[in-house]
């Protein structure tokens, strides 16, 4: 498990803004440390797709924000991400939680569309499976960030 | 098909106008009817015609950058039938304590650009201006009369923010489709310039 302070300083590190999101249990307890760090600001929204135009709008007004969610969000965001990503063409990076990954035999649905959701929207990801996997993270963001690419880093999770 | 326009709202092109002639520095991103209309009688840095749009995201992408500028005023238009796809985005203007944005819902009671099909909202009755401000809108007002959006608009666009206006309007049955003014990438260039210039 990812705890907050580490993916907290890596974000700082990245010179990220804001975090946008919703919880879920694996990121949730991040919480505490993004409230406490003075460089992000915590942005809660009530459903996953505000998080996509939210964001777009920080990055328009010259931010630096991270999407944050349950692949479920990204499930039901659909079509904000579309537009943001596509029709807008403002490439946001997205950090989200991937439900059950962590039992392969889990007939999660979640789970199953995840990944082949992503190759659909065609959006580079990459699974980070556990803590010392975090400096890929950086990596894949800085590809992003270099290549005016949307990207995603997938976190590795049990249930929900 | 919904019944024929209430003769008591107000038009919307005459509503535009005004704000246009108040706006000021203030920015104004446009959706849906609103969008129609605007580009033709606003030229200015700070507008940003948000089509193509993800239905009901204006209200979203207009507090980002509220947030992103909290000394720059912004002002969202958007439908009521767009309202109603993100109703939490209310909420969620009020939970992060964005006070420099104006959320303008133009009520037609219909889903304009699709041709006049009547939205859940007008069948259920709803009275949007109590849910913003049961979640936590500072100034909100409805406006069936030109003439009383006049005599207030220029005291309500200054009073405390959030702000949530609702304009109540006729609907429009014809040449209701919404054509695409081109790539949205020029548009956005040009507000993100503007923005950073102010």
């Amino acid at each position: 498990m990812i705890d907050g302070a580490a993916i907290t300083t890596l974000l700082k590190s990245l010179k990220v803004s804001h975090v946008v999101w919703v919880p879920d249990s694996a990121l949730g307890p991040w919480e505490q440390s993004f409230a406490e760090a003075p460089e992000i600001t915590l942005v809660r929204v009530c459903r996953e797709g505000e998080a996509w135009a939210l964001a777009a709008g920080l990055h328009l007004g010259v931010k630096h924000p991270v999407v944050m969610m349950q692949t479920t969000g990204l499930f039901e965001s659909g079509d904000a991400l579309r537009n943001v990503l596509f029709d807008l063409g403002i490439p946001l990076f997205a950090i989200i939680g991937y439900r059950s990954f962590l039992l392969p035999d889990s007939p999660d649905t979640a789970r199953r569309f995840a990944e082949p959701v992503l190759q659909a929207w065609q959006i580079p990801y990459h699974v980070v499976h556990d803590p010392e996997e975090l400096p890929m993270l950086a990596e894949h963001y800085q590809y992003c960030l270099e290549n005016d690419s949307p990207g995603v880093t997938l976190i590795a999770e049990g249930r929900m | 098909m919904a019944s024929s326009p209430t003769p008591q709202r107000m038009s919307l092109v005459p509503a535009l106008e005004i704000l246009r002639d108040i706006r000021e520095d203030r920015v104004v991103i446009t959706t849906m009817s609103a969008a129609r209309h605007w580009p033709q009688i606003s030229h200015h840095a700070l507008d940003l015609n948000y089509v193509p749009s993800s239905m009901g995201q204006g209200t979203s992408l207009a507090q980002g950058i509220a947030m992103a500028s909290p000394q720059q005023e912004v002002i969202v238009l958007n439908g009521d039938g767009s309202l109603l796809m993100n109703l939490g985005s209310l909420v969620t203007i009020c939970a992060n304590q964005v006070s420099n944005i104006t959320v303008i819902v133009i009520d037609n009671g219909i889903y304009e650009v699709t041709g006049g099909q009547q939205t859940a909202g007008a069948m259920a009755n709803v009275d949007y201006a109590a849910m913003a401000r049961a979640a936590g809108f500072v100034t909100v007002a409805t406006f069936e009369q030109l003439t009383a959006w006049q005599g207030a608009a220029t005291e309500v666009l200054s009073s405390p923010g959030p702000r949530f206006l609702l304009w109540r309007v006729h609907p429009r049955y014809e040449d209701f489709h919404l054509n695409v003014p081109g790539p949205i990438g020029p548009r956005l260039d040009r507000l993100r310039e503007a923005l950073t210039s102010c």
